[in-house]
């Protein structure tokens, strides 16, 4: 019968192919990402080990890794030989990079000569691999790897994996070639945020725990085969500890226990009038309930999140309420993510602490760059200690955590009961003249905060205008001295508050006056014609000029 | 028939058989970048119309010899590419870009110019006729010279034409991998119309590469505002 399959000689070579050119497709992709330039040599004269006639070194451990995966099979429909690229920093974080595909489908090209044609363009198509491993964004991290992070490489056999490469990532083709059982195809997935994040910036590793935290899913697939370092040197230690990375860690712990599960004291005291509350130094202490995260990530420096802080006042009611069931020890200072304070803005929802809630977890982290805090953070006389104390065992693995501000000013008593202890109280220069102080002040009956507000202080407020309606005086509202909150006092001789009362009613703008006002326009009436004429005059020139952008 | 014939160094060839596949890319870059950007189009095109050395043996089979390649990281831009490891090529092709580089210089402050790498096969005329250069693939660069005013911008133009080019040696894999026309694989006697044998270590198909600078339409800074405006909106 008119045979138009493979000869078996054919079929045998095919086979032989396609397996060696799997080799070598992941040796040219792992040895792309050994973070060295390559470099070998031509030879005019041919060695039989030079497959594809192209001069590729085959690291014997890669080769063996690749065996493994494959186990005796060959790329066909439905089972592909996958190189999967990541990352993995000193702390321990990874991140998968890329996904190098080989496949098989189903097209057959039955005219196509084996022995020749599929040879030459196997050996086309690897040239092609080595083109394209250089122009996707893990090449350039690869050149910089070694100190904090280092590239890996896994292979594996069967169904493609592509979950792990975040949202959005792109697909570039390295080409086809055709056989008599199918076409092959090379492609690589890549994850394409890597491509905003020159390597610069990736040095600079307090951001990059942000972008790693964000990616850093639990596995969806157990891996079925370890991790392997691309960075292959014989004789080292595959197992070396990674230097520490001291600068970024130095950052975050000024600012955060590195202990987890830590916590910052938020207390609040209880103030019975009408003895005087002390000055300056009161603070409010409240619980905030943080957010549970997985364990992977409490070794890491981020562990620390400071969330959900003022969760929904239905669940906590007012801060103050807490004051009694609280454990008041003594107060701890706090470092906040900035000047304006420490209190981080919060999820709106509440924080329910699952472990399945990392992503949630980013949030504060994304919205407020904090844990990259400046080292300027320092200079606040809020700082936490590196302490663990407080109340940590809560039910369903939630961390508490509570912080010690400085607040301000929340009247909710008549103002004559408001003690002026401290005589630099914006407020003092009102106190004497306005009984319906607390209904125009703003800390008493704030306007609508605005959404980036603390939820803290909403809570705080609401309460304390409800307080005021009521009227009656309880026990657990507490009285501190006139200081709006998250300002300081002792570092800028104006603080928030001072600055408020003075800018409440600024001055009328000039402009705005009828005599300034009137003057100006009428100058600036007079002199338009005269613009207008220079500007006829360069008509042709713009036009021109316009013309040429086109 | 190859619209760009007349390049050729003979009469073009009539027959319907000859296509010219004819790929052009554009790049914009600054002066100093101008050497290594066509260095790594030209050589990552080159890597893929090379092959090793041919060595005929008897009944007409051959085998063929092998191609390393290097890793070249460039100075000016954030990029590297890969070439054959073969320095009488590099060498070539560092002196045709080097031509046009110091062309597009000397040529004013305008700029713009481009360099084009021609795959041919020979064609034996008898005599008196010369031998007919038939092209089969034309590879054209065009290149756009901008000025940059201050150290930031050519901070970003370094990573901005590293990407560009990483899109590039994407286009160029793209059309390799098209396996389109390419000359039959030739017999002994004729493996100089088909290859360039002069180089001891690979094998490239006969390749030419010439240049063209556009004409200056003067030096006028409208122009090179025009063009720096445009380039800022592409890039």
């Amino acid at each position: 019968a008119m045979d138009t399959d493979l000869s078996s000689q054919d079929r045998k070579d095919l086979d032989k192919f396609i397996k060696f050119f799997a080799l070598k497709t992941v040796q040219v992709i792992v040895q792309a990402r050994l973070g060295e330039k390559i470099c070998t040599r031509s030879s005019s004269s041919p060695t039989g080990s030079d497959w594809f006639n192209l001069a590729i070194k085959d690291i014997p451990e890669v080769t063996h890794e690749a065996k493994k995966a494959l186990a005796g099979q060959l790329p066909a429909v439905g089972r592909s030989m996958c190189v999967e690229i990541s990352l993995k920093t000193s702390e321990g974080d990874s991140m998968e990079l890329e996904i190098w595909c080989l496949e098989m489908n189903e097209k057959c090209d039955k005219e196509i000569k084996v022995s020749y044609t599929v040879y030459n363009r196997l050996s086309l198509l690897l040239k092609s691999l080595l083109a394209i491993t250089r122009v996707t964004p893990a090449y350039r991290l690869s050149r910089k790897q070694g100190h904090e992070y280092v590239i890996l490489y896994r292979i594996y056999f069967g169904e493609v994996q592509l979950s792990g490469l975040g949202e959005g990532f792109q697909t570039v083709r390295v080409g086809t070639v055709g056989t008599p059982v199918g076409t092959i195809t090379l492609s690589c997935a890549y994850r394409i945020n890597l491509a905003f994040m020159s390597t610069r910036q990736f040095e600079r590793t307090p951001p990059i725990m942000g972008i790693i935290i964000d990616h850093f899913v639990d596995r969806p697939y157990p891996s079925s085969s370890p991790m392997h370092p691309c960075n292959y040197r014989a004789g080292e230690d595959n197992g070396a500890v990674y230097p520490s990375v001291e600068d970024s860690q130095e950052v975050c712990t000024t600012s955060f226990s590195t202990s987890p599960p830590s916590q910052c004291v938020f207390t609040v005291t209880k103030a019975h009038f009408p003895t005087p509350p002390p000055v300056v130094t009161d603070t409010l202490k409240v619980p905030v309930m943080g957010l549970a995260f997985s364990h992977q990530l409490s070794s890491s420096r981020l562990s620390y999140q400071p969330a959900a802080l003022g969760v929904g006042s239905a669940d906590m009611g007012y801060p103050v309420l807490f004051a009694g069931g609280l454990n008041t020890a003594h107060p701890h200072q706090l470092i906040g993510p900035g000047k304006e304070g420490g209190v981080p803005p919060v999820p709106s929802q509440p924080a329910h602490g699952t472990q399945a809630d990392q992503e949630r977890m980013c949030t504060p982290l994304d919205g407020v760059h904090y844990s990259a805090a400046t080292p300027s953070s320092s200079e606040d006389t809020e700082t936490v200690s590196n302490s663990s104390e407080g109340k940590c065992g809560s039910p369903h693995d939630l961390l508490e955590t509570i912080f010690i501000r400085k607040v301000g000013a929340f009247v909710n008593k008549p103002i004559n009961q408001v003690t002026m202890a401290n005589l630099d109280i914006p407020f003092a220069m009102f106190a004497p003249k306005n009984v319906e102080l607390e209904d125009n002040d703003p800390m008493v009956n704030p306007p609508a905060s605005p959404e980036a507000e603390s939820p803290l202080q909403g809570s705080l407020h609401s309460e304390g205008s409800s307080g005021s309606s009521t009227g009656n005086t309880h026990d657990d509202f507490v009285m501190i001295d006139f200081k709006p909150a998250f300002s300081k006092d002792d570092i800028l001789p104006m603080d928030l508050g001072t600055f408020y009362r003075e800018f409440q009613n600024p001055p009328q703008l000039s402009s705005l006056s009828i005599d300034i006002g009137a003057q100006s326009m009428a100058e600036d009436l007079d002199s338009l014609p005269e613009k207008l004429a220079v500007h006829e005059k360069n008509v042709k020139e713009f036009d021109a000029f316009v013309e040429t952008l086109q | 028939s190859c619209p760009l014939s007349s390049r050729c160094c003979g009469p073009s060839s009539t027959s319907p058989a000859m296509n010219c596949r004819a790929e052009v890319l554009e790049v914009s870059v600054e002066g100093r970048q101008v050497e290594e950007a066509m260095l790594a189009v030209l050589h990552t095109v080159l890597l893929h119309r090379s092959t090793g050395k041919f060595h005929y043996k008897k009944e007409g089979t051959y085998s063929i010899g092998t191609v390393g390649t290097q890793d070249v990281d460039c100075d000016f831009i954030d990029f590297a590419y890969v070439r054959v490891s073969s320095e009488e090529l590099d060498r070539a092709l560092r002196k045709a870009v080097g031509e046009f580089k110091d062309a597009l210089r000397s040529s004013g402050s305008d700029g713009m110019g481009q360099i084009s790498l021609e795959f041919y096969q020979k064609k034996k005329s008898r005599w008196p006729f010369s031998d007919e250069c038939i092209p089969w693939e034309l590879w054209t660069i065009k290149v756009n010279v901008v000025n940059l005013a201050n150290e930031q911008e050519r901070q970003i133009c370094r990573e901005k034409v590293g990407e560009k080019l990483c899109e590039k040696i994407i286009n160029i894999v793209e059309v390799m991998n098209r396996h389109e026309y390419l000359p039959k694989m030739p017999t002994q006697s004729e493996v100089d119309n088909v290859f360039d044998t002069s180089l001891k270590d690979v094998q490239p198909y006969l390749y030419k590469i010439s240049y063209q600078i556009t004409d200056s339409l003067g030096t006028s800074v409208t122009t090179t505002m025009r063009r720096l405006i445009k380039d800022t909106l592409a890039l």
